[in-house]
């Protein structure tokens, strides 16, 4: 980058704004007390908690502090042969059978009890995951419930969503889920299955297991027939003995790409079915003429969302060229005032990162950004001296040849680019691996479907970002995978068609 | 933005203009006798209605508790421009509130004062006397508030009369049919003229953002009040329903912003109508404090225009010191 560049960036914001001010916020912790966490979970098998056959736990911590919150069980894969035994019994004898408006008043109820069981839920989500409690508690615990919520309603309709057509469930589903968005995530995997009629077997994230585990306590008080959801925790280890089980008939897997391609490989020459959600380097695409206040606000709601551990983040801001002063100077205030802290802080905006694995991660691509001599601009906020923290951060002047351009990186970093026509922003947009999720912000709708019609992502926000809903389907192009979850798209993996 | 064309057409007027304001100021970073480029108030930036609510939405999200609460109200009565502005206005009225404004809640020692009194031109005579040396402010309304539809020259007449009188800060209200016709040029000019009709009184200039009604026209009409030499911008006149709401005053407050990076003067902001909640009014110094930050978190940059607000405040107050809400007799109506 030539020098004369980096000048002018810094003359241009003589004028600043002071965010420091001598009103401050006071802290305002949500309390720990409203949740109830067990010193030891085990697994959730045939409608009980049954000691693991490995004879084994692992610890689960907050990442806020360090401090381990409790043990859970580790399934091997004797484990998960038992889960899925229960989940075929299950299916076999009862779930298949069902009426399928009986179906649906179960996954109802389990709504509800989300719903009931809302603020325990967000407070734990927070407590294991790290996110602020203003995230939990405004969007993951709500949009979970309506997502049970959302595909009861299908349970009894299959035959609109599908019309002349028979439809039959698969059997059992083998589901393993992610860290970043813990009980959303088991939402979006149980409830369609369950909807068209199949059971589960459930594995959440290592990092994250305790909200899963508190949704078997509800599934249980729900009276759920025994065996139809089966949640057994553990690391990798649990999840191949769930992929390479015989037994099992389709697999629905959201995580990175590297085990995507591993889980595809195993199940290749089976009759498994198979969606994966898989990783993503977003563009977000700002235009001269965009609505530009909304915008930033687009974009840190894009990128710094659950501290950027989204796999739809828009990591890659895309600005016209004419507006990009204006903008980086916007961005780089509106982060100043953004809070980063501990997550049950109402007040907080970006919790701590996930893992001590996941930090080390985002810490390498910093590096390699900041090597490769890009300037990168962090907001000033102090952090915790324990647990897990990342300030959000921008790079500028990235190029498209760049690391930090290319690769997912899950944290709250974000590369900005500059371009001048619409030709080249859709060409560097669509110049990835990835294809799940793209922005566009612009006052001029034809621009918009000129965009949306030649960009290659499965979910393209327009003037908005980060927006989600159970009506709505979600999934990936190219190495973000295929499949799509939610919405009446979300029903078809779950089902074989006939005439 | 394209600084040339729109100033062809005002050449006139702005070189007529006094910047005798610019730089003498209290407190702020004013520069001497800096006369902005007048941009093409056409082409000012367009928002998006649904950000704009979700961003403003953001700000009711923080949770403000304990001292910075307390702390929080304090600095919000100190913003109030205490106001009566009524047809049956008299002047024992205004000498009421004008010792309210002196003795907010005198059970309670340590309380700020309000920062002004808000009243008609014929009124200003009355609230300087009252108000003697306490160094509470007297705002008065003027231009034909608050239709402003009268001709220019009476609007002159009248800011000069409310000048004349005592008033230290002038509350004017733009001509919104002029503004809807596209007529940008008289709706600058006549907000220059009365700024220079105020001589040494601050300006602020009441858009009247439910005539506007869309955000794009909000926007526009804050840039041509401020580039026209506002000292603050206003809301509204508390007059039409419904009252302004927070997405509102967030477009201003950017529009403030804005113009502080392009010319580097400040502008203050108030709104006005509606807010007569203490937690409504705390929202909006959150979100003053992220969109302007500390320089604008003070009375001589951020008002609030509101006549029932302070005796919620104080209530507030009353029960963060005592634990128990009192009943609202123990506050005085005036």
């Amino acid at each position: 980058m030539p020098a004369t560049k980096k000048k002018n960036v810094k003359k241009s914001n003589t004028i600043k704004l002071k965010f420091d001010t001598s009103w401050n916020y006071a802290p305002a912790p949500e309390s720990k007390s409203a949740a109830t966490i067990k010193k030891q979970y085990d697994l959730f098998i045939n409608g009980e908690w049954v000691k693991p056959l490995s004879h084994k736990y692992f610890d689960t911590s907050d990442p806020a502090n360090e401090e381990k919150l409790s043990e859970v069980a580790e399934a091997n894969a004797a484990d998960v042969d038992r889960a899925v035994k229960a989940a075929r019994n299950a299916y076999e004898k009862v779930w298949k059978k069902m009426p399928a408006k009986e179906r649906a008043k179960y996954i109802f109820r389990i709504a509800r009890m989300v719903q009931e069981r809302a603020r325990e839920l967000a407070i734990i989500e927070s407590m294991d995951g790290g996110k602020p409690i203003r995230e939990s508690r405004d969007f993951d615990i709500p949009t979970a419930a309506n997502h049970f919520f959302y595909y009861a309603g299908w349970a009894d309709k299959l035959d609109y969503a599908f019309p002349n057509r028979n439809t039959n469930p698969l059997g059992v589903a083998g589901q393993i889920i992610p860290w970043n968005f813990p009980l959303l995530m088991a939402a979006w995997k149980i409830a369609p299955a369950l909807a068209t009629g199949n059971t589960v077997v459930l594995k959440p994230a290592e990092t994250t297991p305790l909200t899963a585990l508190k949704l078997a306590e509800i599934i249980q008080e729900s009276g759920l027939p025994e065996g139809v959801v089966n949640i057994v925790s553990g690391g990798g280890a649990t999840g191949a003995a769930i992929v390479n089980h015989p037994d099992i008939n389709k697999i629905a897997f959201t995580g990175s790409t590297e085990v995507g391609k591993l889980i595809q490989k195993s199940i290749a020459g089976t009759n498994k079915k198979i969606t994966l959600e898989l990783g993503g380097k977003a563009a977000n695409i700002i235009f001269e003429d965009a609505p530009i206040d909304q915008a930033v606000e687009g974009v840190i709601n894009g990128v710094y969302f659950n501290q950027g551990h989204v796999c739809c983040a828009g990591s890659r801001l895309y600005i016209q060229e004419s507006v990009a002063p204006e903008l980086i100077r916007k961005l780089r205030d509106r982060i100043e005032t953004l809070i980063v802290g501990d997550p049950l802080d109402k007040n907080t905006d970006i919790g701590a990162i996930n893992s001590k694995q996941q930090l080390d991660t985002i810490r390498r691509y910093l590096k390699i950004g900041k090597e490769e001599g890009y300037e990168m601009y962090e907001s000033s906020c102090p952090l915790p001296a324990k647990g897990y923290w990342c300030r959000p951060t921008i790079f500028t002047d990235v190029a498209q040849s760049a690391r930090i351009a290319q690769e997912e990186i899950f944290g709250p970093v974000l590369a900005i680019l500059t371009f001048r026509t619409d030709d080249e922003v859709i060409q560097k947009a669509n110049n990835t691996p990835y294809g799940l999720s793209a922005g566009v912000w612009t006052d001029k709708g034809s621009k918009i479907f000129n965009l949306t019609k030649r960009m290659r992502a499965g979910v393209i926000w327009a003037n908005t970002f980060n927006k989600f809903d159970p009506s709505s389907p979600f999934g990936g192009y190219k190495e973000s995978g295929f499949g799509r979850e939610g919405g009446l798209h979300g029903l078809l993996p779950y089902v074989n068609l006939s005439h | 933005m394209i600084d040339g064309y729109f100033s062809l057409y005002q050449t006139r007027s702005v070189n007529e203009r006094k910047f005798s304001n610019f730089g003498k100021t209290e407190i702020g970073m004013q520069k001497t006798g800096f006369i902005p480029a007048i941009p093409d108030f056409t082409l000012t930036p367009r928002i998006d209605q649904v950000g704009a609510e979700e961003r403003a939405s953001r700000f009711t999200k923080r949770s403000i508790k304990k001292e910075s609460k307390v702390n929080g109200l304090k600095l919000v009565l100190n913003m109030i421009d205490l106001t009566t502005l009524e047809g049956k206005d008299t002047e024992g009225k205004v000498k009421q509130l004008c010792y309210k404004a002196m003795h907010l809640h005198d059970a309670l020692p340590g309380l700020p004062t309000v920062a002004a009194v808000c009243v008609y031109p014929t009124m200003v005579r009355t609230a300087k006397k009252a108000l003697l040396d306490s160094g509470i402010k007297v705002a008065s309304v003027a231009t034909a508030f608050p239709s402003g539809q009268a001709s220019k020259e009476v609007k002159i007449k009248d800011t000069k009369y409310a000048v004349d009188n005592g008033a230290d800060e002038v509350d004017m209200v733009i001509s919104r049919g002029k503004f809807h016709a596209g007529e940008y040029n008289y709706v600058y000019d006549e907000i220059a003229e009365i700024k220079e009709a105020c001589g040494e009184a601050r300006l602020k200039v009441i858009l009247e953002t439910s005539d506007l009604i869309t955000f794009d026209k909000i926007r526009r009409a804050s840039d041509i009040a401020m580039y026209a030499g506002a000292d603050f911008i206003k809301t509204a006149t508390g007059k039409v329903q419904p009252p302004s709401s927070m997405p509102v005053a967030l477009i201003m407050l950017e529009a403030i912003r804005d113009f502080y990076y392009k010319t580097g003067r400040m502008v203050g902001m108030k709104p006005a109508g509606g807010i007569s909640k203490a937690k409504a009014a705390l929202h909006y110094l959150v979100m003053v404090k992220e969109v302007l930050g500390e320089a604008w978190l003070n009375n001589h940059w951020f008002r609030f225009g509101a006549s029932s607000l302070a005796n919620d405040v104080l209530m507030q107050i009353m029960k963060e010191k005592t634990g128990v809400y009192q009943c609202a007799s123990y506050f005085s109506v005036d």
